[in-house]
């Protein structure tokens, strides 16, 4: 489904990525990981198209995504969390799943909103309550995400990159700032979704046991590069990891 | 040669003045995080009271400027940091660029109201005579004392600040203190000292400047320093709000390329009329449009950002049942009391105040749209109104069309307008779009309102009453009443509806995380030109209605002064609500009809009432509307809260 080829980005002299392949098939759940400063999130704002990158290409069900700009790749099926969050907070939940759904179905008509018909379907409520339901925020549907916590929040992040059933989830570091028991129910929520809704998975994460946990398959990268691939336990065993993650020969 | 020399030389000192302020708004910006667009108002405090003690009260001129420069300058900044800019969070673009127009708005304001009306002739140079020619340049440009202050106190000014910036621990903390404060408070440094200081420094600066320009003009006058600030503005943009050297380069070039044109140019050419006065501006967008570091001015976070507390609810939010049929009931019998009235026993003087603050309160719906829903700042609000107002009056005046349908293809003018802007600044965000937008309401102030073509020159198009049906200009009818009320059901309508359906939502997504949305598919360039577009009719609509209620359409009624008095009076009441549109409508003209029975001298303080309430911005950005309306709605449902369970704990106590 996701075909990534020869996909190359520097920043000024800095190469952050070189030489990149990378493929995610439909219902696959890719781990992508690596120290600091690896090129791992770089690779997913390549994929979304928040960075343009200097060569290589990127393919979603083999459509060459070329330039096409973040919401155009959104609309094509792709869903995306951030490592650092990015929620509206003066919007409740259940407002964030409805602008993601209405956005996938038929985006906004002004008209329709000066006629007073912008207020959400109950074909749309329910969608988006059986996806508040699936994660968990059905208690807090109603209530502005500002004034949720972090973990909530990652969980809205979450509901909002699903709602529209996305043919792709990228996740961005989904773990970080949670605790020990919130990256549990999170690695748990995260397979369910993956499994029932059949989506491919590409996930960024340095939580190594969340990653096991998660992914059939992953990818390390270090400098830039990808250094290895496949099985969790065969790829952590290997030298080029083992070199990457702890400096040891 | 000698004739470019002659016509390029006088420049440079004009160059310098502008230099002096580019370097200090880099300097603030560098230092405090802040573009500060009071830096020429507190220059002008300065020179305001250097004057008047000099003039009026005969001090001698070193105690003069002991007070003015060494004392109020400083004083000045350190007013800002304390109650002001401190307690903006480094995230909030929108409230730094408010609080600063405030200051920009309501300083000039104030102080005739303190110190009294009166043109105060210029004031003496403290360092060289100005009448004193010290030498030539080339054969016959001769160099005065004027000119001779403004360069060496630009070059003096330039090596101090960029040696105190780069060589010194005070310097390195400043910068440090602009990324986050939160964080340099975590490396053991007093955080609040070096911001304190940077803004004491700044102030000093911004004195020191008003006082040595002062003397350049034959009267000390607020205007005069806003038309440097903007040529410094220009400047300061070209330099990204970086570099200071290229700020001053930049000014300086400015200043010798415009006197050079404007040696060259004929003075009946249109390029003299318009395109040269212009010339500052055009430097701006430019610089907006080309200089890569403008589009990521506001992408330096805080990295700490997110222990700032959530902004609270909005009162509609917080009631219950019981305050919200109350407030239900309690609204529309405040509409029928007041259309009552206004039909029945309302005085003529207080149905035209009150049909104007109608008018306002169209027009600044279009900032509760623009701002308050996308979060996109736009200071050309007045310009826009100005445009449908113009075109309708010209359609009026050669085609003969009717003024209210010329209004219909003149807010429908504005809206084209409006979007062409949110095309061309598509790139920008937050300080770079609130610069743009400034940009363009300055090139239509001088370069094409004041056209004949345009505008019917200084005078203005006085409406005739052949141009309108219903008899709207009969002093006894209520036609203009009833016209405006249906306007303004209307629109505030249209916006409420707009807030509540998905494009109210996708706006307030864009507003709430850009990234955010254009991750879950909504176009974000297309939301934002839509919002431009409907901010822009709705402003012209409200500018039409303005016109009518005026009889006059002059060019003065729609400056770029306005602009940005709209945006600090909707801000400082609610810019999230409709209600807060109206508020801020009808309480303009309300202040300003109260204030007509106060004292002379206190007459003009409407603008700085509502620059003091946009001071209150900074703690609380919801508006000061709504910010008591939440505290009453807290307040009432204690009290009911209280009353319910009062029974409840009569009958189990005595048990």
């Amino acid at each position: 489904m996701l075909s990534v080829r020869g996909l190359s980005k520097s920043f000024g002299a800095t190469p952050a990525v070189a030489d990149v392949d990378l493929d995610v098939a439909p219902g696959e759940s890719v781990g992508l990981v690596g120290p600091n400063g690896a090129g791992k999130t770089t690779v997913l704002n390549c994929v979304f198209g928040q960075t343009h990158p200097d060569a290589g290409t990127v393919e979603l069900d083999g459509h060459d995504l070329g330039r096409l700009p973040t919401w155009r790749r959104a609309r094509l099926g792709i869903g995306r969390t951030y490592q650092r969050l990015e929620v509206f907070p003066e919007l409740t939940v259940r407002d964030h799943l409805v602008v993601a759904l209405r956005v996938q179905r038929h985006g906004a008509r002004l008209w329709r909103d000066l006629l007073g018909l912008g207020a959400p379907s109950r074909e749309e409520l329910a969608a988006v309550d059986s996806v508040l339901d699936a994660v968990g925020l059905v208690e807090t549907a109603d209530v502005p995400v500002a004034a949720l916590g972090l973990g909530a929040c990652r969980l809205v992040e979450l509901a909002r990159a699903i709602v529209g059933e996305p043919r792709l989830l990228l996740t961005d570091e989904p773990s970080s700032g949670l605790d020990e028991h919130e990256t549990r129910e999170l690695a748990g929520l995260l397979c369910s979704l993956q499994l029932a809704r059949g989506m491919g998975m590409l996930l960024v994460e340095h939580d190594l046991a969340m990653v096991e946990a998660v992914v059939d398959r992953v990818v390390v990268m270090d400098l830039g590069r990808v250094v290895a691939s496949g099985g969790f336990r065969e790829v952590m065993g290997a030298p080029a990891v083992r070199r990457a993650y702890l400096g040891v020969p | 040669m000698e004739q470019l020399l002659g016509f390029a030389v006088p420049g440079i000192p004009y160059g310098c003045a502008y230099a002096v302020f580019a370097v200090g708004l880099v300097l603030t910006y560098q230092t405090t995080g802040v573009f500060n667009f009071g830096y020429g108002a507190q220059a002008y405090a300065s020179a305001f009271v250097f004057a008047w003690l000099v003039e009026n009260h005969a001090w001698p001129t070193w105690a003069a400027f002991l007070c003015s420069v060494v004392i109020l300058g400083p004083g000045l900044g350190l007013v800002f940091d304390r109650f002001l800019f401190r307690r903006i969070p480094s995230t909030n673009t929108t409230a730094r660029v408010v609080t600063g127009l405030s200051l920009l708005v309501g300083i000039p304001a104030l102080l005739p109201v303190i110190f009294g009306n009166g043109n105060l002739v210029g004031a003496p140079s403290i360092v060289f005579n100005p009448d004193t020619v010290y030498f030539h340049l080339g054969s016959d440009v001769p160099v005065n004392g004027i000119y001779l202050s403004a360069v060496l106190f630009a070059v003096v000014m330039l090596v101090v600040l960029v040696l105190l910036l780069r060589t010194t621990s005070l310097g390195l903390e400043m910068r440090a203190g602009v990324e986050s404060r939160r964080l340099l408070e975590l490396e053991g440094v007093n955080a609040p000292r070096v911001t304190a200081t940077a803004w004491a420094l700044c102030g000093l600066m911004a004195g020191l400047a008003g006082v040595l320009l002062a003397p350049t003009e034959v009267t000390v006058q607020a205007q005069d320093y806003v038309t440097l600030m903007v040529a410094a503005i220009a400047a300061a943009a070209c330099a990204a709000l970086r570099s200071m050297s290229v700020a001053a380069v930049v000014a300086v070039l400015i200043g010798v390329v415009s006197l050079t044109a404007q040696g060259y140019l004929p003075t009946s050419s249109f390029w003299y009329s318009a395109v040269l006065p212009a010339f500052p501006f055009l430097v701006l967008v430019g610089a907006l449009l080309l200089v890569p570091g403008l589009r990521r001015l506001d992408e330096a976070k805080d990295p700490l950002s997110s222990v700032d507390p959530p902004p609270p609810p909005p009162s509609s939010r917080l009631r219950g049942r019981e305050i919200d049929w109350i407030v239900r009931t309690g609204f529309w019998v405040l509409l029928f009391a007041f259309v009552g009235s206004m039909l029945t026993w309302m005085p003529p003087s207080w149905e035209t105040v009150l049909n104007q603050g109608m008018a306002y309160s169209v027009i600044f719906l279009s900032v509760t749209l623009l701002t308050g829903t996308a979060g996109q700042l736009s200071l050309a609000q007045a310009t826009l109104a100005g445009i449908a107002a113009f075109t309708a009056g010209q359609l009026a005046r050669h085609v003969g069309l009717d003024f209210l349908a010329g209004a219909v293809l003149g807010a429908l003018a504005a809206s084209v307008v409006a979007a062409v802007l949110a095309v061309a600044s598509l790139r920008l965000r937050g300080l770079g779009l609130a610069l743009m937008t400034l940009a363009a309401a300055l090139l239509f102030d001088v370069a094409i309102f004041p056209a004949q073509a345009v505008s019917g020159g200084t005078g203005g198009i006085t409406l005739s009453s052949s141009w309108l049906p219903l008899d709207l200009f009969a002093p006894d009818g209520h036609a203009y009443f009833l016209l405006a009320l249906l306007v303004l059901v209307v629109c505030a309508g249209g916006v409420a509806l707009v807030q509540r359906g998905t494009v109210g939502r996708f706006l307030a997504a864009m507003r709430g995380s850009e990234l955010g949305a254009a991750g879950v598919g909504v176009n974000l360039p297309w939301q934002r030109v839509l919002a431009f577009a409907l901010s822009g009719a709705l402003a012209g609509v409200g500018g039409a209605l303005l016109a009518i209620q005026q009889t006059v359409i002059a060019p003065g009624e729609f400056n770029y002064q306005l602009s940005l008095a709209f945006v600090v009076i909707v801000l400082t009441t609610g810019v999230g609500t409709v209600e807060g549109a109206i508020q801020a409508g009808i309480g303009l003209v309300v202040v300003e009809q109260l204030l007509q029975y106060a004292p002379q001298r206190l007459q003009g303080l409407t603008f700085v009432l509502f620059a003091l309430g946009a001071l209150t911005y900074a703690a609380h950005p919801e508006g000061i509307v709504e910010l008591e309306k939440r505290r009453w709605t807290e307040r009432a449902e204690r009290v009911l809260a209280h009353r319910h369970r009062s029974p409840a704990t009569s009958s189990v106590g005595p048990s």
